[in-house]
């Protein structure tokens, strides 16, 4: 796409593997993300705090190209992606989850791992080979389903996996195509304590040596997994800063951590 | 776990071989069992709307894309066709007969390429609707174009034209059949194939949710346009064939009513499983054909075994079939069949209540002047009485009563067993 010859530097000359420059979203007149700004470094892992409503579920739609800005810029290794469509920004290296497991109900689950590695590999819209002679594509299907624990699981269809189930083979497509950076939108919503913390481990092993954006609720998993936690409230990064840099900001605890934290607490947490 | 295991489609499996061989071998011996020239009329439409309804299949079951528009392809590759083989017989085009239906083949992709990207922007609604759109148009067109279209009295041709190759004149109708054979087992190889591509792979991905391909990398729009130009060649091929087996197309066979029975056989057959559409195609057939022939009332069957279906089966037969094989490899299925036995006894008995109804309204309205009376089931109607009109509804609300008392029991122990079959699969996932 001509996006891609605006920006300045190279996919290897920029240091930031994400930035966000000053986004904005509108949807009608309310506009949801007010300037966003926000640079993530190569390998780092993000968590996206904020309280309901600031739009953390947006900005993840803004930076995979679901829906598109009405301002600002958003660059993935320096190259910029606004405007772009999902599958070109897919291409370019970044997968993302869903909160809402986003599944290929009727495939397999070791079909839905392979559909996900297809164009990473190039295999693309091709008719003239057959599947099970792409060795590459389905080695690497049988890798991810190890990654994710459902290789006793492969045959049974998507829909009829348990809801823990969905939420591993969520993340299975999202990092099988080998994406060098993955958004996971609140990837334990909806699971016990006890599996959360599985899952927050298998997060950890998926998405060794990749840039990490996650949006989560559990302050617990926030400060076990992140290295930077980006607070956003009212469309607007407030902070981002290393987890106890982020615990300390007055703004931050003013503005929504504080009360969260009290509320945990005193929750028995 | 082995790594051979995902090696579902071995090139030499013997179970493929023998299914493979076993169809072709039918094809083969058919005609030799059934030798009436009603029988090879009935084998030779079998055999090219099996393509016709795989090639719609691979739009509505493996893409999840509802055309109402089919005919368009297939009677625009007739139309093609039968021109072509008229530039044959002038002498103007060199091709063997043979090859014609690749004429329509070609196309049926030519103008689903041209349509078609307009048409997949959207599945669903969308998709529905412009096919439907493009169907009316193309219909239209066929009247406002006799040149091409014959007007009123279609184009015709003579498929025994050119030189003989090697004593294949297709004069008789044997030949023919074996032609269209020889495409039907071609087709549904080529066509079976594609299912086990990446490509068909990511159709049935599109068709599941369409908004994750987007996130995996691929255009939805670009899968959608590449299956719709294929499912187009097979259906101009299968045009194609029908050209050459009436020797005249009219602008009938680009009609909605045409779309309207490959999407209702295509759905009566099964869009899930890949041989679904053959069984419809062959129930096609034998619909229009036999059908027709036992009653004059056969459209109004075929609209309420549609419905039925829609409402108790909508995977249709060949997933009932499917469910039922699961049924029995479980071990399951003995505490069914007293619950199949008593739904065939009710259902007949609905059935026949329903049938002497219908044919006693049909004769009522559109007969009533050859007489009042009705020959049904070798017993006689009469339109006239009171106890006819009685006893035939009597028997249509008792029998769907007591199948609807039946069928609440067999709906509870079906829906139990699939739970067990269902928590099975998972033990053995866990084990």
């Amino acid at each position: 796409m001509s996006q891609s010859s605006v920006s300045t530097l190279g996919s290897t000359g920029s240091e930031w593997a994400v930035e966000l420059d000053d986004v904005r979203k509108r949807f009608g007149k309310t506009e949801i993300i007010r300037g966003a700004k926000l640079q993530v470094k190569e390998g780092e892992r993000v968590a996206i705090i904020g309280p309901n409503g600031a739009g953390k579920s947006t900005l993840f739609n803004l930076i995979s190209g679901r829906f598109g800005l009405s301002s600002g810029q958003i660059r993935l290794h320096g190259e910029r992606i606004d405007g772009l469509r999902p599958f070109e920004i897919s291409r370019r290296g970044l997968a993302r989850s869903f909160q809402v497991s986003n599944l290929f109900g009727k495939l397999s689950v070791f079909e839905n791992i392979r559909c996900a590695v297809l164009w990473s590999l190039g295999y693309r819209y091709v008719f003239w080979r057959f599947l099970a002679d792409l060795h590459d594509a389905n080695d690497r299907a049988e890798e991810v389903l190890k990654m994710i624990k459902l290789d006793k699981k492969r045959d049974i269809a998507a829909v009829n996996l348990t809801y823990a189930e969905q939420r591993a083979l969520e993340i299975g497509i999202t990092i099988a195509g080998g994406a060098s950076v993955v958004l996971l939108d609140e990837p334990t919503a909806g699971m016990s304590k006890s599996e959360t913390s599985r899952f927050i481990q298998l997060i950890r092993e998926v998405t060794v040596g990749k840039t990490l954006l996650t949006v989560e609720h559990d302050m617990g998993v926030v400060f076990g997994l992140a290295d930077k936690i980006a607070v956003l409230v009212y469309g607007e990064v407030i902070a981002f800063d290393t987890p106890e840099a982020v615990r300390a900001n007055a703004r931050v605890q003013e503005a929504y951590l504080g009360s969260m934290l009290a509320d945990q607490q005193a929750g028995g947490h | 776990m082995s790594k051979a295991q995902y090696f579902h489609y071995k090139p030499f499996n013997l179970g493929r071989l023998m299914v493979w061989g076993g169809f072709a071998l039918l094809l083969i011996v058919a005609p030799l069992v059934f030798k009436s020239s009603l029988a090879l009329t009935v084998l030779s439409q079998m055999g090219y709307m099996i393509i016709i309804c795989l090639s719609y299949n691979m739009l509505l079951g493996q893409g999840g894309m509802l055309s109402f528009g089919h005919a368009v392809y297939t009677g625009l590759g007739a139309f093609l066709s039968i021109h072509a083989l008229n530039f044959i017989g002038a002498g103007t085009l060199p091709l063997l007969v043979s090859l014609v239906p690749v004429v329509g083949g070609l196309a049926g992709a030519a103008v689903a390429a041209l349509l078609g990207w307009v048409t997949t922007k959207k599945a669903a609604n969308t998709f529905a609707m412009i096919t439907l759109g493009v169907g009316e148009l193309v219909f239209a067109m066929s009247l406002m174009f006799p040149e091409f279209f014959g007007g009123e009295g279609g184009i015709s041709g003579n498929r025994v034209v050119g030189k003989p190759f090697f004593g294949i004149t297709f004069g008789p109708q044997i030949q023919v059949y074996y032609l269209i054979a020889v495409y039907c087992f071609v087709c549904t190889g080529l066509m079976f194939m594609l299912t086990r591509t990446p490509f068909g792979r990511m159709l049935n991905a599109v068709r599941d949710n369409p908004e994750r391909v987007e996130f995996i990398g691929y255009n939805t729009q670009v899968v959608r346009y590449i299956a719709f130009i294929i499912a187009g060649f097979f259906a101009g091929i299968g045009g194609g064939l029908t050209a050459l087996n009436f020797e005249i197309v009219t602008a009938e066979s680009v009609h909605a009513a045409r779309s309207g029975a490959y999407l209702l056989f295509t759905f009566l057959g099964g869009a899930l499983f890949f041989f679904g559409p053959i069984i419809g195609a062959l129930l096609s057939v034998l619909a229009l054909v036999l059908l027709s022939e036992v009653t004059k009332a056969w459209l109004i069957y075929l609209g309420l075994v549609f419905m039925v279906m829609v409402m108790y089966a909508p995977g249709g037969i060949s997933s009932l079939v499917m469910m039922n094989l699961r049924v029995v490899a479980f071990g399951k299925m003995r505490r069914l069949w007293l619950s199949y036995l008593g739904l065939a006894a009710t259902l007949s008995v609905w059935v026949v209540g329903a049938a002497a109804v219908i044919e006693m309204v049909y004769h009522l309205q559109l007969e009533a002047g050859s007489g009042d009376e009705v020959r049904f089931l070798g017993t006689v109607l009469n339109i006239q009485s009171a106890n006819s009109w009685l006893a035939s509804a009597a028997v249509f609300v008792v029998g769907f009563a007591l199948f609807e008392l039946v069928r609440r029991r067999f709906a509870r122990e079906w829906g139990g067993i699939q739970e067990e079959i269902e928590q099975e699969l998972h033990r053995r996932g866990n084990a």
